[in-house]
């Protein structure tokens, strides 16, 4: 905004306005950055905010990395994250497409009756039921197909199809094309920004699932990340994490936290994509008929 | 067609049958892509729906849910009844209600300060730290919470004890349970709701601003008269939708953050259902209130739309 001579009440809101968003950015980061101070604890220091730099202790890390409990769950963090963006997006655009074209015949009951299931949730157990009659539990398949399709990234994908210029489709289909040819070629082209978007929703959403997998899985071995982390963080576990005389090598917060640490990088990597592309998608997903 | 004879009605029918079936053979293509997707929902969101009627029937795994005998609604009035009906319901709606109420006053003001603000580079900051924790899984932010909360070494008790006083056990402490679920939400997604206010900020004509600034308005009276009615449409929208599933209180974060201790005032209808159901195989009963969850919140999401429609010309679906 133009900066011209202010009025001293002008002043006042501005300082006002400016102190209160660096009051949010305190609270926002104070914690976060606690958590690592605390990851970085020696022995026979208390946490501080301030830990100096020279007192910084990666034993908790070291601890940690060499734990094959974490890298298995790790691999089955990737597993369940890029397996279950591939299912869900594959099954969200090959249902979009169709539901997107007005002349479909019967499309408007097809999208109400996905609606319903929005508005309307059976519950956990009828849910549980049929995961548990398919044969699929302590399977991945349970926790990969049982939230494959969200209606809201359906609709949000429909709508992003419906607002594609029709003229492009047209001339395709008189060039000879069919419809999977028109998705294919003419469609999904197009459509980079909103399967990046879709994707990242499915992919953040898969990556941070710890109720599914405890719901479903039994076997430990098959439990991704967050699940460990919430072992680790509850104490029920720590000496599973940490092999033999290991645990004395640093204090056991300082392993919590370092746990905490490390489970949260990979999302702070990708974190810049995910900002670009959530706040479109939030601001596009408008989800109208 | 020979006008000699009027048109009778079976013909036509018959003819917009076969108009209709060469439409959909037409379409062929599209009826195979829709396929895999109407099977997910027929399977993992039609299917539960007529396992529900277990809420209905005495269900024994081994007699399975057609042949499992009927109790009518025994499994309904047995929780109406019990003692923690009104308990269960009571969390989950102050819960819920908090929630609304000190939730949506933070993301305006973020939005405003982030909206009136002259210095970008701040704005920018803020922006892309407030938004990471809607990202965090809830199990990352309990760490988050172990470290600021914790008897022992957490943060704010390290403050209390520098203070002389007594530490507080937040997190297992019933008098402040609540409060700790409450915050940490506001925490975690007050900067994420802030993105539907300041994009209706700025949709807000700069004309306006500018010709108020002109007339002599101050900043707090642009903010007053110009911002928060450019903002009410959203607001409406907004607090409607969150009445609407006012009964999901944060199932994922309760599960995460409760225990033994405090079930008296953190257990929700979710996490009832999910111990009753899973962990005490009371699948019946689990199922009735699962299911008197769903018809409330069913019938409370169609007023909330009806609502929005009528008062803000939009709605929610």
């Amino acid at each position: 905004m133009a900066k011209k001579a202010m009025s001293r009440s002008d002043r006042l809101f501005e300082w006002g306005i400016d102190a209160f968003l660096v009051g949010v950015l305190v609270v926002t980061l104070v914690p976060m950055w606690y958590v690592a101070m605390v990851s970085l604890l020696p022995f026979g220091k208390s946490p501080s905010l301030l830990l100096p730099p020279w007192e910084w202790s990666f034993a908790a890390y070291a601890q940690l990395i060499f734990q094959p409990t974490i890298w298995r769950a790790a691999l089955n963090s990737l597993l369940l994250t890029f397996g279950g963006v591939l299912i869900s997006l594959t099954l969200t655009v090959l249902a979009a497409y169709p539901l997107s074209r007005r002349e479909l015949p019967g499309r408007g009951f097809i999208v109400g009756l996905i609606l319903f299931t929005f508005l309307f949730n059976a519950g956990l157990i009828p849910t549980f039921l049929v995961v548990k009659d398919l044969g699929l539990l302590n399977t991945y398949w349970s926790v990969l197909l049982n939230g494959a399709v969200s209606v809201y990234n359906l609709l949000v994908m429909k709508t992003f199809f419906q607002s594609l210029p029709e003229s492009l489709e047209e001339a395709a289909r008189i060039d000879g094309a069919n419809d999977w040819q028109v998705l294919r070629h003419v469609v999904l082209p197009l459509s980079r920004p909103i399967l990046l978007t879709i994707g990242l929703f499915y992919g953040v959403a898969n990556w941070n699932n710890f109720f599914e997998p405890i719901l479903f899985l039994s076997d430990r071995s098959l439990m991704p990340l967050p699940v460990v982390l919430r072992d680790i963080l509850t104490g029920l576990n720590v000496a599973e994490y940490v092999e033999g005389g290991a645990a004395q090598a640093a204090p056991a917060e300082a392993l919590k936290m370092a746990a905490v640490v490390l489970i949260t990088l990979p999302m702070l990597l990708v974190y810049p994509w995910i900002q670009r592309y959530f706040t479109k998608g939030v601001l596009i997903g408008s989800v109208k008929e | 067609m020979n006008p000699a004879y009027p048109s009778k009605p079976a013909p036509q029918w018959r003819q917009s049958l076969k108009h209709l079936a060469r439409s959909v053979w037409r379409h062929r293509v599209l009826y195979l892509m829709l396929l895999p997707g109407l099977l997910y929902f027929l399977i993992f969101r039609y299917w539960p729906l007529w396992n529900a009627q277990i809420a209905f029937r005495d269900f024994q795994p081994t007699l399975g849910v057609w042949g499992s005998p009927w109790v009518g609604l025994q499994h309904f009035l047995e929780f109406f009844n019990s003692y923690y009906f009104s308990q269960l319901l009571v969390n989950t709606l102050v819960i819920s209600v908090a929630k609304i109420a000190l939730g949506i006053p933070p993301a305006i003001l973020l939005a405003i300060a982030l909206h009136e603000t002259s210095r970008r580079f701040l704005s920018r900051a803020v922006q892309t730290m407030s938004y990471l924790p809607h990202f965090l899984s809830w199990v990352i932010v309990y760490g988050i919470l172990l470290a600021m909360l914790s008897p022992s070494e957490g943060l704010i008790n390290s403050g209390l004890r520098a203070l002389g006083l007594e530490p507080v056990p937040f997190l297992t402490s019933t008098a402040t349970f609540q409060p700790v679920v409450v915050l940490s939400e506001v925490w975690k997604e007050t900067g994420w709701s802030a993105i539907l206010f300041l994009a209706a900020l700025l949709s807000i004509n700069p004309a306006l601003y500018e010709a108020a600034a002109i007339d002599g308005a101050s900043r707090w009276q642009q903010v007053r008269h110009i911002s928060l009615p450019g903002i009410v449409d959203v607001l409406v929208l907004v607090v409607l939708l969150k009445i609407g599933s006012i009964l999901d209180a944060g199932f994922h974060q309760i599960f995460v953050l409760y225990s033994l201790p405090v079930y008296s005032v953190g257990d929700i209808i979710d996490t009832w259902v999910y111990r009753q159901g899973i962990q005490n195989f009371q699948f019946s009963l689990a199922t009735a209130v699962g299911l008197f969850k769903g018809v409330i919140g069913l019938v409370l999401i169609v007023v909330a739309n009806r609502l929005a429609r009528r008062f803000v010309g939009t709605g929610l679906y």
